[in-house]
């Protein structure tokens, strides 16, 4: 897990990462239009991270790093998500309501509509990709020796 | 199609059952990838895309990180099991199985037929999703709209496990033994 794998790996790990982070953005960005959604799309591009680590490697301080800014984007995420919630409370008075749907419904069927599910599905997107990444980093990567 | 439901379901129930069984973690975790990945085709013939989706990179994700922590330990389930320890195991599990089918056959004669949806809200969900929410896809809509609650406390307990993974195996703050 330190040093990392072969070359072959590493040239295949590299080449598949940009389409694995693009479907997964893809996924997120359309999850009111077609299948899939914050969820799935946050563990497409959480696994992305996951593979160059993989392949790469991480010693102990780059590890530290990853995780620290990946506790940063998670819990970025789910504040979005719980701002998005009190929106609707604190403009209309009722919590979780689709203020921006209400306010600006868009064109069905296009990606600017539906209000505010497309920024939940970022929100839960970016969380999920964060924590998934930071669980790996915990469990697999850092041992006791280092300080995370 | 009901025939190789039932064959997935047995093949997964197997794999449940070695993955108990094995005295090795790798072949354990390697079997619950076979639960998963049935489960994944499963969804597919049920025609639920975005499960099915969700479900093979959730199952994909969570192997690599099993094995990954897997690796560093010496692979070996060191669970002790003596013999009337085990069988009074077995007869309890026995037992328990029995009454939840009594239970369950009795229960499921009251179930809608299969692929059949016994609930009004459905069909309101189905007809009116798009009118009131806007996203075409209506799952998308039931969970972050209709049933946004649901995800709000998801994403809630994902950020909780998060933290308390962390918090569990960190080393700032410990006492050195």
């Amino acid at each position: 897990m330190k040093r990392g794998m072969t070359p072959i790996v590493r040239a295949t790990a590299r080449f598949m990462t940009p389409f694995i982070m693009v479907l997964g953005f893809y996924v997120v960005l359309h999850g009111h239009l077609t299948p899939g959604g914050g969820f799935a799309g946050g563990v497409f591009i959480g696994g992305a991270y996951v593979l160059m680590v993989l392949a790469y490697g991480a010693d102990g301080a780059k590890s530290v790093f990853y995780k620290q800014r990946a506790s940063l984007f998670e819990c970025s995420g789910i504040f979005l998500f719980w701002f998005l919630a009190v929106l609707g409370l604190l403009q209309k008075g009722v919590f979780f309501l689709n203020v921006l749907q209400k306010a600006a419904p868009g064109k069905p069927h296009t990606v600017f509509s539906a209000g505010i599910i497309p920024l939940c599905n970022l929100a839960i997107g970016i969380e999920v990709a964060a924590g998934l990444f930071s669980i790996f980093i915990t469990l697999a990567v850092l041992s006791r020796k280092e300080k995370p | 199609m009901i025939t190789l439901l039932f064959l997935l379901l047995g093949i997964m129930i197997l794999g449940a059952i070695v993955a108990l069984e094995s005295r090795d973690l790798l072949s354990s975790i390697i079997c619950l990838g076979i639960i998963g990945y049935s489960l994944t085709i499963i969804f597919v013939i049920l025609q639920a895309p975005d499960l099915a989706i969700v479900q093979i990179i959730i199952e994909t994700l969570t192997l690599v990180i099993l094995i990954a922590a897997v690796l560093k330990t010496n692979r070996e389930d060191t669970t002790e099991s003596f013999g009337w320890k085990k069988m009074l195991i077995w007869g309890f599990g026995l037992v328990v199985i029995f009454l939840v089918m009594m239970a369950a056959i009795r229960a499921y004669r009251h179930l809608p037929a299969f692929a059949s949806p016994g609930l009004q809200l459905a069909a309101y969900y189905l007809d009116r999703g798009l009118a009131l929410t806007g996203a075409a896809n209506i799952v998308a809509a039931i969970i972050l709209d209709f049933r946004g609650y649901d995800t709000l406390g998801e994403a809630t307990v994902l950020f909780t496990a998060v933290v308390g993974t962390m918090t569990v195996l960190r080393k700032t703050g410990r006492k050195e033994k």
